[in-house]
């Protein structure tokens, strides 16, 4: 693969959202120079305007917008706000610092922009999203990392302070990070030839000390429950621009199911955003058919199992025959099992046996 | 067989043996009771002449009587039309001997209260009273003076009569009683607060037993109509008042009788009432049977022609009065007042007077400060129980944008020439029907006042606030698009803010 396309990829991105950004600021600048209330014209993001693609395999927002304007009393707060969030995030990525969300809304402060709440000035970030169409971790905010990465795939930083610098992701035996500064960083080269993602902690640990990266050749992701955007972005570009197969294992309840599902097809309240998804990954268990195939222990699927059962079943990403199979299962035998549950066949079965024939069945 | 003995008692006696009725049922209600006596007669001798009122009162500490309970000197001083020498004697020594006999509307209905406080203060502390008054002439009569309880007779122990030399005119009385004043000192404050406020061209001033100055000054000197003494109304009359008019009556014929001694009877009236109640107007009235008499009271109430009374008999403070009273006690940020027209309750005419403020230095209490007024007296005892109170609970004042936890004072003024008290003691007004409507409907009135003044006071602060919005973030809009866009010189904002103001102009 060739080093030097892909690290104009970053920071040609990153060019685009100063780029965005000053021209944002340019836009209300003039309207104000010329006398007028400045405005906003942005998708709508309610309920009623969001659509499932089938071309781009995920949420999309329709063609309905709302005008934010500094005319109307009950906007020219959050206008206000959006205005500061987009000259914060300037500052951060031109200085190229990093923040949180929980960071925004203190800085906010020192300003003397105080948000009522996180949730306030979460929504206000959401709104610069939109307008820009990039998401946050493009301006340099990110959630609390959690999100781990491991196996044989070297990148180059870009980072300040580490530019040039070179990793190669085995050299940690916790995995590693995946935060801004891996986010950022370039691919270099890499041997493997498929991602796996895994929903919990202590399988990404035991498949780290199993060796499934050399034994299957992987790259290991963990996503720590419901995968963060950074993760999400993160486990696209491995897709992509290594073009590597992706399989996600996680818990067999509807609850993992969806987690493997928002990392196919992403979510709804992302659908202002795009390229968070991997519409090519694979979910490889554990299904429902699993629990009975390798009769596992199993939980009986409680109340809130079930409503949440339905609630897939209604949901357009659902439609492919495999996750309609699923589901129907999970309702017949309502029963789940966590990945854990195959260490009744002993601690590595799920390495040697099953995790192989998964692999082969969602190829 | 036991012998009962009927004895007849006098008045004097009777109010001796039953002082509750008349308001004096312990020491620091008694204090309170005797100060308001004697300030509302000295109003009313000033104020029926149409001089302002200047009323000097002064309580001093002269000993202990019992553990709770101390001997004070009462000194009210007033500048009101003094007592004819002759009369001083038994217009402070004889119970039920008063100038108050007559039907038009005055504080004092009895000619009991003053008189009342000199006989407490006789009982209590066996001290004579003084008095010294002067008509305006050039001699002062002072007079030092005990009632005889059982024969309701003043006895003078001494009488002076000095050189008038200044021609000051006035009456001032003085006497010991028993009394709590620290436990009645808050009513005795409120009453004078109070009777300020209806009193607004009154000056009133208060020394307590400490030597604390209370002043009440006088905001002018207007003062309302005094009121004309009437005659009784027909509906008003009861079997008793019309005896005593028949035994004092010069006319020889029913039909004269009814056109002199009632209120709006002419002879086309007397005609058709006595047509109505098949009597002869030639009768002599004094040849009435007592049956004819229960009938002619009967008919009287019956006839529905009889005109309503008017209200000359009646002296209601006026709009401007009762506004310039609240606005100098109460110093609120708003008031509204209403007078209603004249009404009738069972022939007796009155008045009703209301009046609502808000803010200013009015507190917040979490229910509606209620001031209630009757004749000029405020009515400080048996709120709960008063008509005021229950016309003011059953209204919806949420529809006027009006709740208890808002600094909200309401005050209502009856004037009557009977006010329906259900107590001697004057402390509250009965529920009558007629009157409840009238406040209701007096009430409404500055209801929707207030209202007005509340939404756009509301406005107002709205557009306040707007502005406020957009003040605060207008500039920042231009620093932060300045310092994005990468730009030097600020857009300018003011411009925009005009707008602001002007649009919010435009709506209101």
């Amino acid at each position: 693969m060739e080093k030097k396309k892909h690290k104009s990829s970053v920071m040609e991105r990153r060019k685009e959202v100063l780029a965005g950004l000053k021209n944002l600021g340019g836009k209300i600048y003039d309207q104000m120079d010329k006398g007028t209330f400045p405005s906003l014209d942005m998708p709508s993001r309610s309920t009623d305007n969001i659509a499932y693609d089938e071309q781009l395999r995920q949420f999309i927002l329709g063609d309905r917008r709302v005008r934010r304007s500094a005319r109307n009393i009950r906007h020219v707060k959050p206008f206000t706000q959006l205005v500061w969030a987009a000259l914060f995030s300037n500052e951060l990525s031109s200085q190229r610092k990093t923040s949180t969300l929980r960071d925004v809304y203190y800085s906010a402060q020192a300003y003397e922009m105080t948000f009522k709440d996180q949730q306030e000035s979460n929504n206000i970030i959401t709104d610069l999203e939109t307008v820009l169409g990039f998401s946050r971790e493009d301006f340099n905010i990110f959630p609390e990392e959690r999100s781990a990465v491991f196996g044989d795939l070297t990148i180059e930083y870009t980072v300040p302070g580490y530019e040039g610098k070179k990793l190669d992701l085995t050299s940690h035996p916790d995995g590693v990070l995946i935060g801004p500064a891996l986010t950022s960083s370039e691919f270099v080269k890499t041997s493997a030839d498929k991602v796996i993602a895994i929903e919990k902690g202590g399988l990404f640990t035991r498949f780290i000390e199993e060796r499934v990266h050399k034994k299957y050749n992987s790259i290991l992701v963990l996503t720590s429950g419901q995968a963060p955007r950074a993760t999400r972005h993160f486990i696209r570009r491995l897709s992509e621009e290594l073009n590597l197969p992706v399989y996600i294992f996680t818990d067999g309840d509807p609850w993992g199911m969806h987690i493997a599902m928002v990392i196919i097809s992403g979510s709804a309240n992302a659908a202002h955003l795009r390229e968070l998804n991997t519409p090519d990954a694979k979910w490889s268990g554990v299904w429902a058919t699993d629990i009975v195939n390798y009769k596992l222990p199993t939980d009986p699927l409680d109340e809130v199992d079930m409503k949440r059962l339905f609630e897939l079943q209604k949901d357009p990403r659902y439609k492919d025959p495999l996750w309609r199979r699923e589901i129907k299962t999970f309702m017949k035998i309502r029963k789940k099992a966590e990945q854990e549950a195959f260490s009744r066949y002993g601690l590595t079965y799920i390495v040697d046996e099953y995790l192989p024939a998964k692999l082969e069945e969602t190829k | 067989m036991a012998q009962t003995t009927f004895e007849e008692i006098s008045a004097a006696d009777f109010f001796y043996r039953n002082r509750d009725i008349a308001g004096f049922t312990n020491p620091s209600r008694a204090i309170f009771v005797a100060i308001r006596e004697l300030v509302e007669n000295s109003l009313d001798a000033a104020e029926s002449h149409r001089i302002p009122p200047d009323v000097y009162v002064r309580l001093s500490y002269e000993g202990e009587a019992s553990a709770d309970t101390q001997i004070y000197k009462l000194r009210v001083e007033d500048n009101g039309i003094g007592v004819p020498p002759r009369h001083i004697p038994s217009a402070f020594g004889q119970i039920l001997f008063g100038s108050k006999y007559k039907l038009k509307q005055q504080r004092g209905t009895f000619g009991l209260g003053g008189k009342m406080a000199i006989l407490y203060g006789q009982i209590t502390t066996h001290q004579p009273a003084s008095i010294i008054s002067s008509t305006g002439i050039s001699k002062t009569y002072m007079y030092k003076l005990m009632i005889d309880i059982q024969r309701n007779r003043p006895l003078i122990l001494d009488r002076k009569v000095l050189i008038n030399k200044d021609m000051w005119r006035g009456t001032i009385v003085e006497f010991t009683l028993e009394g709590d004043y620290f436990r009645s000192m808050p009513k005795i404050l409120d009453y004078f607060k109070q009777t300020a406020m209806v009193n607004p061209y009154a000056n009133l001033t208060f020394v307590d037993p400490k030597g604390r100055l209370y002043k009440f000054a006088r905001i002018t000197k207007d003062m309302p109509a005094p009121p004309k003494e009437t005659l009784p109304h027909p509906y008003g009359v009861d079997v008793e008042l019309l005896q005593r008019l028949i035994q004092i009556t010069p006319y020889k014929s029913m039909s004269e009788f009814l056109r002199y001694h009632f209120h709006r009877v002419g002879e086309i009236t007397a005609r058709k009432f006595l047509e109505f109640s098949a009597l002869s107007p030639s009768k002599n009235p004094k040849k009435l049977t007592h049956e004819e008499i229960v009938r002619l009271m009967h008919m009287l109430k019956r006839y529905r022609e009889f005109l309503p009374p008017d209200a000359s008999c009646l002296s209601p403070l006026g709009e401007d009065l009762l506004k310039a009273g609240i606005l100098k006690e109460l110093k609120p940020e708003f008031v509204a007042v209403h007078q209603r027209k004249p009404a009738t309750y069972a022939g007796h005419p009155f008045i009703i007077e209301v009046g609502i403020a808000y803010g200013g230095e009015i507190p917040k209490k979490g229910v509606f400060l209620v001031y209630r007024f009757a004749n000029r007296i405020p009515l400080l005892y048996d709120e709960a129980n008063d008509v005021s109170l229950r016309a003011i609970s059953a209204m919806n004042w949420r529809r006027y944008r009006v709740l208890p936890d808002m600094p909200v004072a309401i005050l209502v003024h009856i004037c009557s020439t009977k006010v329906p008290y259900k107590t001697v003691g004057k402390e509250f007004i009965a529920d009558r029907p007629e009157i409840r409507k009238e406040i209701a409907n007096g009430l409404r009135e500055v209801a929707r006042q207030i209202q007005h003044f509340m939404s756009k006071r509301e406005h107002v602060d709205r557009e306040r606030k707007r502005l406020g919005v957009f003040s605060k973030y207008l500039p920042r809009i231009a620093e932060f698009s300045t310092k994005l866009a990468g730009k030097e010189k600020l857009p300018d904002v003011e411009k925009l803010l005009t707008s602001v103001k002007k649009y919010g102009e435009e709506e209101a």
